[in-house]
């Protein structure tokens, strides 16, 4: 039995969920090796992984911005060697992943938050409103993982790092145009130790920098958002938190002026302490709140940045 | 341009299901159904794409039950030209549901597929990028912007970084993400004459394509409840808790 890892990377780091991924490969009882399709610092980084033994190593650039035709062309091909396919389930895994299990004929496992058996997982079902135990009769298991629900593997590897993807044949229906990334010195939201997440309530990107990012900056926290105040333009899409966004589970999740839809809640209920502030006493977000304040927020923040001192 | 847009039947979005005591599944008895909202998107996008005069014809399918048919009769009311209802007892997975899929698209040779980027019930984000692998074709998932360009389409997709913009050759499968549009609500004259637009039915069993799930759902349970905590008076009071008894600042 023997599992591959999809790395998770910006063509710079190596995401935090990918270091996660491998913990959850390691669940199913086999060897676990990782395969990087970026630059060679990533590989790298990735051999240094804890419970890695082997990682492959796809440097051409035609993987760069992790498309999904030629990834799958590359994953596909190195798949006989394989028993279990994982990637996080980050809008790259989801994107070519899918891809990767229909090409072996496979019913991918999404997005799975437990490990039961080597044939069996955990996923959540209906907005994380339950939890499905399945198990899969493929031979080959195809699964995307939800990295929060996994720590990472603990110790310091020093696996081999092999060249891989010569000679693969690449489809080429599709081209990279552009992108517009979203630049922040913030922590990344779903690495963070402490979110704090604005809804609706905030009105404005101008609200969102004056009394959000200061309290932000000050905790060092990572900035995220309800769906409402994405579609309203306040912060960019990446910021969404919840069920169809980001699922963040970090030490300190703050909720302010978010009323706490189910559609949101899927998407931070596993943090491990939920602050909540909403003039509301009745918004459901209180319900999951371990410290709720009923107060207007625009009197509550500037008050909470003064009290978190210098 | 010829589309394509699958739709899914699911339980719409505002209730709140419950898991049935001998864990077998949620209780969907007297449940409110509803398109998949992310289908309702994929409907408006090609809706207005025709309205631009950059496709010519909408064609609308659902796999599921009978009842599926109020769900192509909406898409139809908001501007599709035709339905396909290919009627299946029981869950399908998007394994099977891309395949039944690569049938139709072998039939009508739609040029783009749009759809949700995943249906709210099972949340697997998959059957998208299953017909485009099966199909052989591009894809461009979680898309808030698509436009035709020359003989490409140029889809922006929301990805965790921020917003990518990449071109695909045609055919090609789009799944949608929620800030491509907002979906219209049909007027009562449309609903009228949604009524009268062809709407033709199949059996998923036709279609020669093996149905046998490969996940067998052992148990559906709740999960873990997470208590209500307490409230605090006053900003002091929660930076002293957050502090010294939580110690997570
Ligand atoms: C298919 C689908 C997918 C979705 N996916 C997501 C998702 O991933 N993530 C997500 O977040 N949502 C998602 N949603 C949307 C979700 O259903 C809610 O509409 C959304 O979360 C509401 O955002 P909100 O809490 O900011 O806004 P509202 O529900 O409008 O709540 C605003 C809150 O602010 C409070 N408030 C107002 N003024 C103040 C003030 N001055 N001080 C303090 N409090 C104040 C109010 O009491 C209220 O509770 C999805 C919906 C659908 C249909």
């Amino acid at each position: 039995m023997t599992a591959l890892v999809i790395a998770e990377h910006d063509g710079e780091h190596l995401s935090d969920a990918t270091a996660k991924t491998v913990t959850a490969a390691t669940k199913l009882g086999g060897d676990v090796h990782v395969l990087v399709a970026g630059p060679d610092a990533i590989a790298q980084a990735a051999s240094k992984l804890g419970g890695v033994t082997k990682v492959l190593h796809a440097g051409d650039d035609a993987y760069a911005k992790q498309l999904a035709e030629p990834m799958a062309a590359l994953i596909v091909g190195l798949a006989g060697d394989y028993d279990a396919i994982l990637a996080p389930a980050g809008t790259d895994g989801k994107n070519f992943l899918p891809r990767v299990a229909a090409l072996l004929d496979v019913m991918q496992i999404s997005a799975i938050t437990g490990v039961e058996g080597p044939d069996t997982f955990l996923r959540p079902i209906y907005a994380g409103n339950a939890v499905a135990t399945v198990k899969s009769s493929d031979a080959k298991k195809v699964i995307t993982v939800q990295a929060t629900a996994f720590e990472a593997p603990s110790g310091e590897g020093s696996a081999p790092v092999e060249p891989v993807g010569e000679g693969v044949e690449l489809p080429s229906v599709s081209d990279f145009v552009a992108e517009e990334l979203t630049h922040s010195d913030r922590p990344e939201l779903q690495g963070a130790k402490i979110v704090i997440s604005g809804g609706r309530a905030l009105g404005s990107t101008e609200n969102f920098e004056e009394y959000i990012f200061p309290i932000a900056d000050k905790i060092g926290a990572a900035v995220g958002a309800s769906r409402a105040a994405v579609d309203a333009g306040y912060v960019p899409n990446d910021y969404q938190v919840g069920q169809t966004g980001k699922v963040v589970a970090p030490d300190l999740y703050i909720a302010v002026g978010i009323s706490g839809a189910i559609q949101h809640l899927a998407g931070m209920k596993d943090s491990k302490v939920i602050v909540a502030i909403n003039k509301d006493e009745e918004a459901p977000i209180f319900s999951v709140a371990d410290y709720g304040l009923v107060a207007d927020l625009f009197e509550a923040l500037p008050k909470l940045k003064d009290a978190l001192g210098a | 341009m010829k589309v394509l847009v699958p739709v899914k039947r699911v339980v719409d979005y505002n209730v709140k299901v419950r898991v049935k005591p001998d864990q077998s599944g949620v209780d969907l008895a007297n449940v409110k159904m509803s398109m998949n909202p992310f289908d309702e998107i994929a409907v408006e996008e090609a809706v207005r794409l025709k309205e631009a005069g950059t496709v010519e014809e909408i064609v609308v399918v659902s796999i599921g039950p009978e009842k599926a048919q109020d769900q192509i009769r909406q898409a139809l009311a908001m501007g599709a030209d035709r339905g396909l209802l290919i009627t299946a007892e029981g869950e399908v997975e998007s394994l099977a549901v891309a395949k039944l899929l690569k049938a139709v698209c072998e039939e009508e040779k739609p040029d783009v597929v749009l759809l949700g980027k995943q249906a709210i019930d099972d949340d697997r984000n998959q059957t998208g990028q299953m017909l485009a692998a099966l199909m052989g074709w591009s894809q461009g998932t979680f898309a808030s912007k698509v436009e035709k360009d020359g003989d490409k389409l140029h889809v922006t997709r929301e990805v965790d970084g921020g917003l990518q913009t990449i071109a695909l050759s045609l055919p090609a499968v789009v799944t949608t993400d929620l800030r491509l549009n907002e979906p219209r609500y049909a007027s009562l004259p449309n609903i009228m004459k949604a009524k009268k637009k062809p709407l033709d039915k199949k059996a998923a069993s036709e279609f020669g394509v093996d149905l046998t799930p490969r996940l067998e759902t052992l148990k559906v349970t709740e999960p873990p409840k997470r208590e209500a905590g307490i409230k605090v008076e006053s900003v002091e009071e929660l930076v002293d808790k957050l502090k010294n008894e939580a110690g997570v600042l």
